[in-house]
């Protein structure tokens, strides 16, 4: 079985430049809570790397700390070796909740953050346009949110980020909110999206067997306070087709492997 | 759909002056006329000019009334709802304002600001602004805090976020808060014509309370509603067009 684990902290697998975002003794406290203790870890350049734990372990919060949304108490965060002080040009995130303006149509949506950046209307519609089309909502440009399915919502989410054209994806739970068969589909496209877009995605999800089918890196955070238990590196099947994914031994034992060390600590 | 709630609208227009028609006839009071006696005095009014120069009174305090409580309750009430140190200091007044009897203060604004067009314009405000002030502020309160992460996280300034995702996401009650506060204003406007000098529609109702000419009595509260109730729909229009995917829901939720 090909697949490197350590103990945490974790050293980055990679040299440090192959990094695309580090974050470096994280430690986030709400008043007496502590959310984070001193939490260190790397996400590779053109990789998807998941943060894995049951509810509570803080792994929104590390989400919105790299994405600037949350200041941590101590520690800090590096993007393509620059410090994180707040939101970036460099970020994009996607919200669980999709997080769409219900009075905009579904290309002001997608164009919202090119908007915010001063790009001219002609050219942020045709950008949105284009992305509307690649995540397959062609046809749809004047809809407005409450029109659309969940799954459709969350695509207008998905290729509003990617029209802001950032190195970093940042994915807070994006199919938790969308039925199973369309997950699925969401799951798919991801893996594509990961082996043809040259971005670095993040992507929180409690979900163990989502975790291991679209993941380079899983990253287990355990919960109070929250630190990063082990890393695991999916990779004997990830040049496999989406259809063959599920049913590869390394990928059955992987999501094996990580209920037996989570299931102590899910309530 | 639209036709059928149209028809139904005209359904409930029928019944309500049917049955007024029909209380009138019985009478319920004498000084109770009926539906059809009113119309005709309406009309008449409308057609001598009395109405036009009565309106043209009563108007002054209350546009000039509504249109402060406006803009001053909106702009005030989306301080106080990004501020929690403006929500102690104000709330606690337009509370107050709120629940205030207000025909009991009427004479104090009298003795302060006379009985022109200053006391009437307060009445009008005090009635319509802290039903505006409340609403907006708590409809910003109420944003939906992954809108604001969202704008945020895609570079929106503070202002951005206060003009392109706070304000739309609260139009919807702070629209309502306008509606009440406005149609409250007509009711203030109206109450400053009975209680502090009859002028305008005011006037009209009192004077012909006094000589028992009913039917222009009740032709005068009568148009001062139907002005009331167009002048809501006009705001509905305005809202409708101006944020047109919020008024429903998500079909899926």
């Amino acid at each position: 079985m090909d697949m490197s684990q350590t103990d945490a902290p974790i050293e980055p697998v990679d040299a440090a430049h192959e990094s695309a975002v580090s974050t470096r003794n994280i430690s986030k406290n709400y008043g007496e809570v502590e959310a984070l203790r001193d939490l260190s870890l790397e996400f590779p350049r053109g990789q998807l790397t998941s943060l894995l734990g049951p509810s509570g372990c803080g792994k929104t919060t590390l989400l919105k700390i790299i994405a600037g949304l949350l200041e941590p108490t101590s520690g800090e965060v590096e993007v393509n070796g620059k410090t994180v002080t707040g939101p970036g040009p460099d970020r994009a995130f996607v919200f669980q909740d999709f997080a769409l303006l219900p009075w905009a149509s579904v290309i002001r949506n997608v164009a919202f953050g090119l908007e915010m950046r001063g790009v001219p209307k002609a050219e942020r519609e045709d950008r949105a346009a284009h992305y509307i089309k690649e995540v397959g909502l062609g046809g749809f440009e004047n809809a407005y949110p409450h029109e659309l399915s969940g799954g459709m919502r969350q695509r207008v989410g998905l290729a509003r980020a990617l029209s802001v054209d950032s190195q970093v994806l940042l994915m807070d739970e994006p199919f938790s909110a969308v039925d199973e068969q369309t997950r699925r589909k969401f799951q798919e496209d991801l893996l594509n999206l990961v082996r043809n877009e040259n971005k670095t995605f993040i992507f929180v999800t409690h979900s163990i067997e989502e975790a291991v089918y679209v993941s380079d890196q899983i990253a287990i955070l355990l919960p109070r306070p929250s630190r990063v238990s082990e890393i695991i590196r999916p990779t004997g099947f990830r040049h496999k087709d989406a259809d063959n994914i599920r049913r590869d031994p390394e990928y059955l034992d992987i999501v094996d492997q990580i209920w037996a060390s989570l299931r102590t600590y899910v309530e | 759909m639209v036709s059928r709630s149209l028809l139904l609208k005209i359904l409930s227009a029928l019944i309500l002056f049917g049955a007024w028609e029909i209380a009138g006839r019985i009478p319920v009071s004498l000084a109770f006329p009926t539906f059809l006696e009113s119309m005709s005095a309406l009309f008449r009014m409308m057609g001598d000019g009395t109405l036009w120069v009565a309106y043209a009174e009563t108007l002054q305090p209350l546009v000039v009334g509504v249109a402060i409580s406006a803009f001053l309750g909106i702009g005030i009430g989306l301080w106080v709802g990004l501020s929690k140190t403006f929500d102690w200091l104000f709330s606690p007044i337009f509370i107050v304002m709120q629940a205030a009897p207000l025909a009991a203060l009427i004479p104090l604004l009298v003795l302060a600001y006379g009985i022109g067009l200053t006391s009437k314009v307060l009445v009008v405000c005090i009635m319509a602004m802290p039903v505006i002030v409340l609403n907006t502020s708590s409809a910003v309160r109420n944003t939906p805090n992954s809108m604001k992460e969202m704008a945020r996280s895609y570079l929106a300034s503070d202002l951005d976020v206060i003009l392109k995702v706070i304000i739309p996401a609260a139009s919807p009650v702070i629209f309502a808060g306008l509606r009440l506060g406005v149609s409250a204003g007509f009711i203030g406007a109206i109450l400053a014509e009975l209680k502090i000098t009859p002028t305008g529609v005011g006037d009209i109702i009192t004077f012909s309370r006094s000589i028992a000419d009913y039917p222009s009595m009740y032709a005068a509260i009568f148009s001062i509603i139907l002005l009331a109730v167009l002048f809501l729909n006009l705001l509905e229009a305005i809202e409708s067009t101006l944020f047109k995917g919020n008024q429903r829901g998500y079909v899926s939720d």
